[in-house]
């Protein structure tokens, strides 16, 4: 299994979704408003989506420590994907070293 | 009126905010994400529109009172998505404080701000021990399987291993239980004698810390319904799989964490999520010149005061003890920094004081066994940013030549790479102290946070009092 997005129906939170919709290295895919690219990517099964020395890398800390999961963002490289709040239409383009 | 300036907003600078207002200062509080509540109240974003949030949170109601108390003074200003990215130290005066605002390591908005006291609450991340495999996608800390769950809703994986050592691997599995997954087991790496006698000694002393134990027993109960077992004594000490995490190798451990040989077990898995306590943050207690207490927590005095003027700090940087501790200890910071008289405030003393004590046996619970380096091969990653291995690391430690800890930083490029040794600093410093190596825990980083030339190169948007 990959990760996955706790379906809103249920959700004991109780969400109210917003669809909101990316492109990673052209390819569209869709989350949620409010998530963060990184939550977006994991949401839509991917786990990784950089090359790092020793392999490919996504998540690690969650929190900005790590800046294992750097990405391009509308033209702006060096963005942890796991702090940035994904908007509509934004133009992810993964990276092969920081 | 004193100007005083909170960095965080988790428990201890939401605690301090609320003092210092309190004390009948000017309050500005500075956070990076877009809701106060740090890492242990981390709330949904608020385009979810939930209905319930409390139902993800410990304690909300006493949380939600007081974020709102503080954000909605007239004296304060909350300012979220704001990172402080350089605090610039002034003879006898609290230290200019550098900020980039807007999106996450974004261009534009720099501005500085000029308190008359500073209130450091910048919180930890989590502590992971390398193991081989540990680099896969599919490992996660703790903290940030937590975090995507209770902060995003994204559940890491559907048949999830959760190991490491402290009380905290607890709410991590309770998370991802309650988001959905399925967790196949809790592994506590120190033994059950250890954690008797570390959480027992001087029993007395946890009578005042009971809401935490009702805390730890919800846990426990959810873990108990969901037939997760938790088990001592025992490790991943193996990720293994094609690209991402697909099996773990578990194995019993010797009180000293070294695995017993035979006793190894192969598990399917999807996503691990390890942590072995915490790294307090300390880059800007370091750049504001406080003085560090055996080189691993901010040192300070009965009233919170840093050695460093007008600098005062609260939380997981003086100590790692757990939300409650950190919120009795910004509690004080603020009311100190506000101007408030000491003697006035007995009973939060004595909260902070209890609160230290259980820093104290927390640590002694949980202690991080000396012999976990055994689990690692050669090829085992130390550095992920810059891939360093174990190899390497041992070949510049064995070389008379690097002796000096800045000498194996630049020969094996530990720690050189974009998290700047955050993340594998302390597994470096204690393989280097093994050996008998000068140690360095860096902490140094006078840029403290990500920032554009084009953004250091231009002047400030706007220069402001506090």
């Amino acid at each position: 299994m990959s990760p996955r997005m706790v379906p809103a129906a249920a959700d004991r939170a109780g969400r109210t979704d917003r669809p909101l919709s990316i492109t990673v290295d052209g390819a569209p895919v869709s989350g949620i408003e409010g998530q963060s690219i990184a939550g977006v990517l994991l949401g839509a099964g991917r786990l990784s989506w950089r090359r790092g020395p020793s392999g490919p890398r996504g998540v690690f800390c969650g929190i900005g420590a790590c800046f294992d999961c750097l990405v391009t963002v509308n033209g702006e490289p060096d963005v942890r994907a796991c702090r940035r709040a994904a908007v509509d239409g934004d133009t992810v383009l993964t990276q092969e070293r920081a | 009126m004193t100007g005083v300036v909170v960095i965080g907003a988790g428990p201890a600078g939401l605690a301090a905010a609320e003092q210092a207002l309190r004390a009948g200062a000017e309050v500005t509080v500075l956070d990076e994400a877009e809701e106060p509540g740090g890492q242990y109240h981390r709330m949904l974003p608020r385009a979810y529109a939930a209905r319930h949030p409390e139902r993800l949170q410990t304690g909300w109601r006493a949380f939600d009172r007081r974020q709102r108390r503080v954000r909605e003074h007239p004296r304060c200003t909350f300012t979220a998505r704001t990172r402080v990215w350089a605090l610039e130290p002034r003879a006898d005066r609290a230290p200019l404080v550098h900020v980039l605002r807007g999106a996450a390591d974004s261009a534009g908005g720099r501005a500085v701000l000029e308190p008359e006291a500073l209130v450091l609450a910048t919180g930890a991340h989590d502590r992971v021990l390398p193991f081989p495999g540990w680099d896969l996608p599919g490992v996660f800390t703790a903290g940030a399987a937590q975090a995507l769950a209770k902060g995003e809703r994204v559940l890491v994986g559907d048949r999830v291993v959760v190991c490491g050592t402290g009380p905290f691997l607890l709410p991590v599995a309770a998370s991802l239980l309650e988001a959905g997954g399925r967790v196949l087991t809790v592994l506590e790496a120190n033994p059950a004698a250890t954690l008797l006698r570390g959480w027992t000694a001087r029993g007395r002393e946890l009578l005042p810390q009971a809401g935490k134990a009702a805390e730890l027993a919800g846990y426990a109960a959810c873990l108990l319904r969901h037939r997760t077992p938790y088990r001592t004594g025992r490790a991943v000490v193996a990720a293994r799989g094609e690209g991402r995490v697909e099996e773990v190798v578990i194995a019993r451990l010797r009180p000293d964490w070294s695995p017993v040989p035979g006793t190894e077990r192969v598990l399917p898995a999807d996503a691990v999520c390890a942590g072995h306590g915490f790294s307090p943050r300390l880059e800007l207690p370091v750049a504001a010149g406080c003085a560090l207490d055996r080189g691993e927590f901010v040192l300070v005095d009965a009233e919170q005061r840093t050695s460093s003027p007008c600098v005062y700090a609260a939380g997981e940087i003086t100590g790692i003890a757990g939300a409650p501790a950190a919120a009795a200890e910004g509690a004080v910071a603020g009311w100190v920094a506000g101007g408030g008289d000491p003697a006035a405030i007995t009973r939060l003393l004595r909260r902070r004081d209890r609160g230290r004590a259980f820093a104290a046996r927390l640590a002694r619970a949980h202690p991080i066994g000396s012999g976990w380096p055994d689990w690692l091969r050669p090829e085992t990653v130390l550095c992920r940013c810059e891939g360093t291995d174990y190899r390497t690391l041992c070949r510049a430690l064995e070389d008379p030549a690097r002796d000096a800890a800045r000498a194996v930083r630049l020969g094996t490029r530990a720690g050189l790479g974009p998290c700047q040794g955050r993340i594998c600093d302390p597994t470096v410093a204690e393989l280097t102290a093994r050996r008998g190596g000068e140690v360095s825990m860096a902490h140094n980083r006078p840029i403290a946070q990500p920032i554009r030339l084009a953004d250091l190169a231009g002047p400030p948007e706007k220069e402001r009092n506090s």
